[in-house]
C-alpha cells in the first residue's frame, strides 16, 4: 500500500499547514463587537463566585457562597431584601442589575492561586462572568486580582487580610471591604496594652505566605511600638494540619506571648492545640502566659470550641452587632439557612451589592465606569457604620472590632464577644505607608 | 535520512488537523473556551515528553512535575527581567528545565526500578519545599511569582505605562481572541493557544523523531533488558540520562507556555500530585504509545475543569426529565462524583482502564477498530507499542 502514498515530509508539512490554514481562515476574522469583556447582551447578567470549597478554607468557602446566593436573591427582588432596606444608597430596586436579571456560576479556588486562576479564566471564557469575586485566601486574591486586571473584568476581593492586596498588589479591577493586617495591628494594641500590660515577649506563629507575612509585621510593628519584645517569628506551611512540632519550642524560647498569625482549619488546629499543651496555665517571667489571635471569625471560634475562651482578636463584623444593617442581614441568612452568618460571608455579600450598587450608579457594567462608581464612594447601613472606598488604594476604611473568646457561651454560634468597636480614624493610615508602598493601581483596563 | 514511512506521516497530518481545529472540535463539548484548551496543549506536551522517558525506557519518575516548576519560574523571571515576549522565556524554560533534569538525572539514574521512582519523587518534593520556604526571594513562596510593574524588563521595559504588560508574541498578545459563531456555536480562536498548538505539534513531530530513530530502539532496549546491554558491552547510563534530559526538556517547555498563556509560577506545580498527574496522564492514555499521553492528558484536564464545575443544581436541571422520586436519589448519588469529588470519577476510571484496558485509551481505540475492521487484518497499525 506504501506505493500509493508517496509524499515528501516537507510537501505534506505544507499540505498540512495549508489546510490548518484554510480550515481557520474564514472564521478568524470577525472580532468581537464588545466594548468591553463580557459586556452582558440578554436579559440577564451573570456573576462569578470564587471560592474554596476543598482545602483549609473551605469552611469560609462555603458560607461565602451562601451568602452570594442570598445576595443574588435579594438583588433580583426575591427573598426580604436583606441590607438592601438599610444601604445608604438607593439606586438598586431589587428588579435585578440595570434591569437584567443576576445569575451566577461557581467555582473552586481550591486555595490555590493556579487552580483559582483556572476556575476564575473558566468563568470569564466560558461562562461570561461580567466580575469575579469571593476567596479566602490573600494568595489567591492577589492571583485572581492580577487575572482580572488582564481579562478587563472587575474583581471584588472576598475575605483578604493582607496588607499587600491594596498594597503593593493592588489593581485598578480591584477592591476590598474586608480589613486588613495593618488595621488588625492598629485595634487590638491599646486592648492588649490594656490587659497585658506593656512588658510582654512575643513568639509569632505565622502562615507562611502574604497574608501571614503582613500580619505578622504588622501586629509586631504594633506591639513593639507599646514596648513588646518580639523573641521570635517561626513560619508554618499553610495546611499544616498537625503544629505540635511549632509549639515544643515557644516554652523554652522565654516568651509569654503567643501570637497565632493563623487562619481557617489552621487557626483551629494550632490554637486547640496549644490550649492542650497547656500553655494557658503557664506561668512565664512572673506573668501569665496568653495568646493571640489577630484575625478572629466566628466559623473558627466554634471549630476552636472552648479553647478560645478569654483569648483576644479582632474581626472584620460579628453577627451580634446591633446596628440596622448587620440586623437584616442576620435575619434574612437566619431565616434561608438557619444559623447566623460569618465575616466572611458578611464581606461577599456586602461586596456583591457594592457592585451591583456601582453598575447602577454609573449606569453600566462597564469596568472603567464601575471603577469610577467605587472610588471615593461613601456609604452606610451595611453593618460597619459610615464606610470609605478610598480610590488612593480601593480599600474601604471602616471600624474594626475587638473581640475576645466568651467565657460562658449561650451556644455554638456565641462565642465571641466584641470587646470595643474602634472607629475608622483609628486605624486609617496614609496611602503611601511603609507597609503598603511599591505599588501602583494602574488604569482601569476594559478588556475587549 | 527520514525513518518515517507513510502511516506516520498520516498520523503527523491528522494530528496536527486535529490539534489546529481544537476550538471548533471541542466547542460541543464545553471545552472549546481558551484556557481550557491551552491546558491541553501544555499538558499533553508534558505528557509526550515524559513518555519519551516512561514509555520508552521504562524509567517510573515520579518527580517531573519539578522540571514542569522550574520551567515556570524561569519563564516568569524572564519576563520580568528580559521582555513580555515569549520567545526568550521559553527558550530560557527548556534549558532550564533539561539543565535541572540533567543534575537530578545524573543522581537519580544511578539506581532504578522503584528506588529511581522515589529518588525523583524525593528530589521534586525537595525543590517543593525549597521552592516554598527557602527560596521564597525566587520563588515569592504560596503568593506565586507573578510579573510586577517595577521590573525591569531590559529589552522592552522602557515604553511601558498604565497597566501591566502583556505576553505577547513580537506584539502579537497571548490573551488575544477572535469569536465567531458556527452552527449556533461560539467559537474562541486564541492566540495564546495557537502558540501552545504550534509547539505541541512540533513537540510531537520530535517524539514520532525518537520513537522511529535508533536512539529510541535503544531506549527501548533499556526497558527490555538493562542487563543484557551492560553485558554485552553497552553503556546504557548515557542512553538513560539523555532521555530523561529530554523528557526534562519537555517539562520545561511545558511550564514555560504555562507562564506564557498567564504569567504566575506557584510552588504547588511542583508538588507530588502534580507529579502524579503526569503519570496518571500516561497510563490513562496508553504508555509507550505517541497518542496515548496526549489523550489522557485531556481526558484529565477535561474532566478536573467541566465535571469539577458541575454542582447538584446543574445536575438536578439535567436530570429533569426523570421523575422526582428517581431523580432524588440519583442526584445524590451522582453528586458524590462531580464538583469537589471529580478526583473520584477519575480514579474509578483508571482503575477500570487499568484493570480491563492496560494498553490505555489508544488499546481501546485499536480493539474497536480490529471490531470494525475484522476482514482487513493487514491494516498497519498506527503505534508500534513497546514491548
Amino acid at each position: 500500500m506504501s506505493d500509493k502514498l508517496i509524499v515528501s515530509r516537507r510537501g505534506l508539512l505544507k499540505t498540512g499547514a495549508a489546510a490548518g490554514v484554510g480550515l481557520a481562515a474564514p472564521m478568524v476574522f470577525s472580532r468581537p463587537a464588545w466594548a468591553y469583556t463580557n459586556e452582558p447582551k440578554g436579559k440577564s447578567v451573570i456573576f462569578g463566585f470564587n471560592v474554596p470549597q476543598t482545602g483549609a478554607y473551605a469552611d469560609e468557602g462555603a458560607d461565602e457562597l451562601r451568602a452570594y446566593q442570598l445576595a443574588v436573591e435579594h438583588l433580583n427582588g426575591e427573598g426580604d431584601g436583606g441590607m438592601l432596606n438599610t444601604f445608604s444608597s438607593k439606586a438598586l430596586k431589587g428588579n435585578g442589575v440595570l434591569g437584567k436579571k443576576v445569575e451566577y456560576v461557581t467555582g473552586d479556588t481550591q486555595t490555590k492561586s493556579d487552580a483559582a486562576r483556572a476556575s476564575a479564566k473558566r468563568m470569564i471564557e466560558k461562562d461570561g462572568a461580567i466580575m469575579i469575586t469571593g476567596g479566602s485566601s490573600s494568595g489567591v486574591a492577589i492571583a485572581v486580582q492580577g487575572l482580572c486586571q488582564e481579562a478587563g473584568v472587575i474583581f471584588m476581593a472576598g475575605l483578604t487580610h493582607s496588607n499587600d492586596t491594596t498594597g503593593k498588589d493592588k489593581k485598578a479591577n480591584g477592591f476590598r471591604h474586608f480589613f486588613n493586617a495593618y488595621m488588625s495591628g492598629a485595634a487590638l494594641a491599646p486592648v492588649l496594652k490594656a490587659n497585658y500590660g506593656s512588658d510582654r515577649k512575643a513568639y509569632h506563629l505565622t502562615a507562611d505566605y502574604t497574608w501571614g507575612w503582613t500580619q505578622e509585621e504588622s501586629i509586631a510593628a504594633a506591639t513593639e511600638a507599646l514596648g513588646w519584645e518580639t523573641v521570635a517569628k517561626v513560619r508554618t506551611p499553610l495546611g499544616a494540619g498537625d503544629f505540635s512540632q511549632y509549639l515544643t519550642p515557644v516554652l523554652n524560647s522565654g516568651a509569654d506571648v503567643l501570637i497565632l498569625n493563623h487562619y481557617g482549619r489552621d487557626m483551629v488546629n494550632s490554637l486547640t492545640q496549644a490550649v492542650q499543651f497547656g500553655l494557658r496555665d503557664k506561668i512565664v517571667n512572673g506573668k501569665k502566659f496568653e495568646i493571640v489571635v489577630p484575625l478572629y471569625s466566628r466559623l473558627m471560634a466554634q471549630g476552636a470550641g472552648d479553647a478560645v475562651k478569654g483569648i483576644f482578636g479582632s474581626t472584620n463584623w460579628h453577627w451580634s452587632l446591633q446596628d440596622e444593617g448587620s440586623k437584616a442581614f442576620v435575619k434574612s441568612f437566619g431565616q434561608k439557612y438557619g444559623f447566623p452568618p460569618s465575616q466572611a460571608a458578611h464581606t461577599c455579600y456586602v461586596q456583591a451589592l457594592l457592585y451591583a450598587d456601582a453598575c447602577e450608579r454609573a449606569g453600566t457594567f462597564n469596568p472603567c465606569g464601575v471603577v469610577e462608581a467605587l472610588e471615593g464612594f461613601e456609604f452606610d447601613g451595611m453593618g460597619n457604620g459610615p464606610t470609605l472606598y478610598r480610590a488612593d488604594d480601593h480599600q474601604c476604611f471602616k471600624s474594626v472590632l475587638v473581640v475576645k473568646g466568651k467565657e460562658n457561651p449561650t451556644s455554638e454560634f456565641d462565642r465571641l464577644e466584641v470587646v470595643d468597636q474602634v472607629p475608622a480614624e483609628q486605624v486609617t493610615y496614609p496611602p503611601d505607608h511603609p507597609m503598603f508602598a511599591g505599588g501602583d493601581l494602574g488604569k482601569c483596563n476594559p478588556g475587549a | 535520512m527520514t525513518n518515517l514511512n507513510a502511516a506516520d506521516r498520516l498520523l503527523l497530518l491528522l494530528f496536527a488537523v486535529a490539534v489546529l481545529a481544537g476550538p471548533v472540535i471541542l466547542a460541543p463539548f464545553g471545552a472549546g473556551y481558551p484556557d481550557l484548551l491551552q491546558k491541553f496543549a501544555i499538558y499533553g506536551l508534558f505528557a509526550i515528553g515524559f513518555n519519551i522517558l516512561f514509555g520508552l525506557t521504562g524509567y517510573l519518575s515520579f518527580g517531573h512535575a519539578a522540571f514542569l516548576g522550574v520551567g515556570s519560574y524561569a519563564a516568569v523571571w524572564a519576563f520580568k527581567l528580559l521582555s513580555m515576549n515569549v520567545l526568550p522565556a521559553i527558550v530560557f524554560a527548556v534549558l532550564l528545565g533539561g539543565l535541572f533534569a540533567l543534575l537530578i538525572g545524573y543522581v537519580s539514574l544511578r539506581r532504578s526500578g522503584i528506588y529511581f521512582s522515589i529518588l525523583t519523587l524525593a528530589f521534586a518534593q525537595m525543590s517543593y519545599n525549597m521552592a516554598y520556604s527557602v527560596l521564597t526571594p525566587l520563588t515569592n513562596g504560596e503568593t506565586g511569582l507573578q510579573i510586577a510593574l517595577d521590573d525591569p524588563r531590559i529589552l522592552d521595559g522602557a515604553g511601558q505605562s498604565g497597566g501591566l504588560p502583556l505576553t505577547n508574541l513580537f506584539g502579537l498578545p497571548m490573551n488575544q481572541t477572535w469569536e465567531s459563531e458556527l452552527l449556533g456555536m461560539t467559537v474562541q480562536f486564541n492566540v495564546g493557544f495557537y502558540l501552545c498548538a504550534a509547539v505541541l505539534i512540533l513537540g510531537f513531530y520530535a517524539a514520532l523523531r525518537i520513537f522511529r530513530s535508533p536512539f529510541g530502539l535503544m531506549l527501548r532496549a533499556l526497558k527490555s533488558n538493562q542487563n543484557r546491554l551492560n553485558y554485552t558491552g553497552v553503556n546504557t547510563r548515557p542512553y538513560a540520562l539523555a532521555a530523561f534530559v529530554i523528557s526534562g526538556m519537555y517539562a520545561g517547555l511545558a511550564g514555560g507556555l504555562l507562564a506564557a498563556t498567564d504569567p504566575l509560577a506557584g510552588a504547588e506545580r511542583m508538588q507530588w500530585t502534580a507529579s502524579g498527574e503526569v503519570v496518571l496522564m500516561t497510563i490513562l492514555g496508553g504508555a509507550g504509545t505517541l497518542l496515548g499521553p496526549v489523550l489522557g492528558a485531556g481526558m484529565i484536564k477535561y474532566f478536573e475543569a467541566i465535571l469539577s464545575a458541575i454542582n447538584k443544581a446543574e445536575l438536578s436541571d439535567l436530570l429533569s426529565f426523570l421523575p422526582d422520586a428517581l431523580r432524588e436519589p440519583l442526584v445524590s448519588v451522582l453528586a458524590l462524583f462531580v464538583g469537589e469529588g471529580w478526583h473520584l470519577t477519575l480514579g474509578v476510571i483508571f482503575m477500570a482502564i487499568v484493570i480491563f484496558l492496560p494498553g490505555g485509551l489508544v488499546e481501546g481505540a485499536r480493539r474497536a477498530m480490529r471490531l470494525f475492521s475484522r476482514g482487513a487484518s493487514d491494516a498497519p497499525s498506527e503505534e508500534r507499542p513497546a514491548k
